[in-house]
């Protein structure tokens, strides 16, 4: 009897519970994506409904004060990714490869740029910023550079795990190269991924941040968006819409080069 | 100290041999409370294979480093032609190196990973292109050239890795385990290319490996580690027929260890006199006698002392597990044809005919 019963019943249990489990799925990934795509509508159908219609979106550049504001955040993006991977990559190398046993504190420091109010983060760095640079938006790219840090550390940190550091560089060192061409030459073209990472999350941070840049008295991309919004709302949201699909494509695009990597590597 | 000119020519293949003498002198290095390598001596002659063999922890790795510049020393001297390069930084050692595990980068082919070590010595395009595909010929993976790392099976991987070392010219080769991580046959295949190219380049070499059957074939002569020592190095044959210690006895082949006591001029064993060198112990010490299976012989006997538990056919020999009443087992290396009519129950009577070595009673 059991020996009948029990293949049928064991044959039977796995199917009922997979279709469970699918449905369930596809429950949670329908409220997940109503979460993130009703507001994003919300916004489209409130940009489109101002008087300018769908002009609201197409005529952003002529506004006034845009382009001026989107340059200099567009700049502050570019000083803002140099610094934080001048700073990043060797740091982040030279922990996996020389103090692996600190690498918890190490995380730990990063996310206190997101954790010390932005008030002190500001009083912090203008005692330790060059002269040169106070009273320029390009002090704003010293604190932005602190934002970045846990952000950027995480994808190189990913990046690290993913490849054999310590017998790359090895075997680099053995070779007679030094460490400029071991990580120049070795460990970037083996970490794109991790730095396109790094480099549109820090991108996205600058383009969003609006409270040091106000609190600094800068006026960058999401303070002209904030400041806009009082001469007209519906540009000030289309212009937001147009920002987070901007960076949702580039997050895309990341993935895609990174998917077509790893199909090349297992397909030949 | 060794001190030995260094020679540089070029063969025939355009590839120079070197002949460089290498002496770890001294060395200590400890990690905490271990000490990894403990007054090591090691003299490599020009040219020489040496290995470095042992079980894990026994500091052989370590010492490799060392040579590479991998790793730093508390004490003693690295010499190589007679200088000190304590401390020059692995860079500029002129070392090619072989890791256990896959060290090809990545993004490069074949091709580039090899030339790599001449594009940082500032070598032209076109001569570093003709140099890393000489040397990929001489590992049978020209056809491979333009193929990139995770498209080559670790055996190819490994014979790149070995092009990539050698192309550089280095002074000394290291060898850190390269084949434990590649199956059986393409281990075997890749032990006797590593062999042949080090012979015909002469370079020196240092292997280290885990893996007596790839030491014991490959090198002109075998160090065995234990605790950051050396016990013994040794040609393959001599370390194998004449071992010093009962360490190296037991970890290189197969040795049984049966208990006997001493007796003037040897020790009594399987109720038989047989000859020993027992210096430094009186007669009546209880000790024990390494012997090798081939070193031992059985016959069949009605009132034999053993009996046959197993048979394992290994080819012209097969290997008879004896149970003795003592209710030690023994293993005896029989001529096939003889051992055919050695049933398993049946009893036996065994015997000592080659040499033996005592130790003390474990």
């Amino acid at each position: 009897m059991v020996a009948v019963t029990t293949p049928v019943e064991l044959a039977v249990t796995p199917v009922r519970r997979r279709r469970r489990t699918s449905w369930g799925r596809w429950i949670i990934l329908l409220l997940a994506a109503a979460y993130f795509l009703v507001p994003l509508y919300a916004a489209a159908e409130f940009a489109v409904s101002g008087p300018d219609g769908i002009g609201a979106l197409t005529g952003i550049a002529g506004k006034s004060g845009f382009v001026e504001a989107f340059t200099l955040s567009l700049t502050l993006a570019l000083v803002t990714t140099v610094i934080t991977l001048a700073l990043m990559v060797p740091t982040a190398i030279w922990v996996h490869l020389r103090l692996p046993r600190v690498q918890r504190l190490f995380e730990g420091i990063t996310i206190l740029g997101i954790v010390i109010p932005p008030v002190v983060l500001i009083v912090g760095v203008l005692q330790v910023a060059p002269a040169t640079l106070k009273g320029t938006p390009y002090l704003l790219a010293l604190e932005y550079a602190i934002l970045a840090m846990p952000f950027a550390y995480r994808s190189l940190d990913a990046g690290l795990r993913a490849i054999p550091l310590t017998t790359l560089v090895e075997a680099s060192r053995s070779l007679g190269a030094g460490w400029v061409v071991t990580i120049g030459r070795v460990l970037l073209p083996n970490l794109r991924s991790a730095l396109l990472s790094a480099t549109v999350l820090t991108v996205a941070l600058v383009l969003g941040e609006y409270t040091m840049a106000s609190l600094d008295q800068f006026e960058t991309f999401p303070v002209w968006v904030v400041v806009y919004q009082q001469d007209d709302a519906h540009v000030s949201v289309a212009v937001s819409l147009l920002s987070l699909v901007a960076t949702w494509v580039l997050l895309m695009l990341i993935s895609m080069i990174d998917t077509r990597r790893l199909r090349r590597g297992k397909t030949s | 100290m060794t001190t030995t000119d260094t020679s540089r020519t070029t063969t025939k293949a355009g590839t120079t041999t070197g002949s460089t003498a290498v002496h770890l002198k001294g060395l200590r290095r400890a990690f905490g409370a271990t000490r990894a390598l403990d007054d090591l001596d090691l003299e490599i002659k020009p040219g020489e294979l040496v290995a470095l063999l042992g079980p894990s922890g026994c500091g052989k790795t370590t010492a490799l480093r060392v040579l590479a510049g991998m790793e730093t020393i508390d004490s003693g001297e690295v010499l190589v032609d007679g200088v000190d390069i304590s401390g020059v930084p692995t860079r500029k050692r002129d070392m090619g190196m072989v890791f256990q595990n896959y060290s090809l980068f990545p993004n490069l082919s074949a091709l580039d990973n090899v030339g790599f070590g001449l594009r940082v010595r500032g070598r032209a395009a076109a001569e570093r292109r003709s140099r890393a595909g000489e040397l990929l010929e001489m590992v049978g993976l020209a056809d491979q050239a333009d193929k990139y790392p995770h498209q080559m099976s670790g055996g190819q991987q490994q014979r790149v890795a070995l092009a990539r070392a050698l192309a550089i010219e280095p002074r000394v080769l290291l060898l850190d385990e390269p084949l434990s991580a590649l199956d059986a046959k393409v281990r075997l295949q890749l032990r006797e290319q590593i062999r042949l190219l080090q012979t015909q380049l002469g370079t020196t070499t240092l292997f280290v490996t885990h893996d007596q059957e790839e030491a014991l074939s490959m090198a002109d002569r075998v160090g065995v580690m234990r605790s950051g020592r050396l016990e013994q190095i040794a040609a393959p044959a001599e370390l194998y027929a004449r071992p010093a210690t009962a360490f190296v006895a037991e970890f290189v082949g197969t040795m049984n260890r049966l208990p006997g006591t001493t007796v003037p001029g040897g020790v009594r064993v399987l109720e038989a006199d047989v000859t020993a060198d027992i210096t430094g112990r009186t007669s009546g010490t209880e000790v024990d006698v390494l012997v090798r299976p081939e070193d031992m012989t059985l016959a069949p006997t009605a009132h034999g002392h053993g009996i046959v538990t197993t048979r394992m056919f290994l080819g012209g020999v097969t290997r008879v597990t004896v149970r003795l009443e003592s209710d030690v087992s023994v293993l005896v290396d029989q001529p096939s044809a003889a051992a055919a009519e050695l049933a398993v129950g049946a009893a036996v009577e065994v015997a000592i005919t080659g040499r033996v070595l005592v130790a003390d009673r474990s």
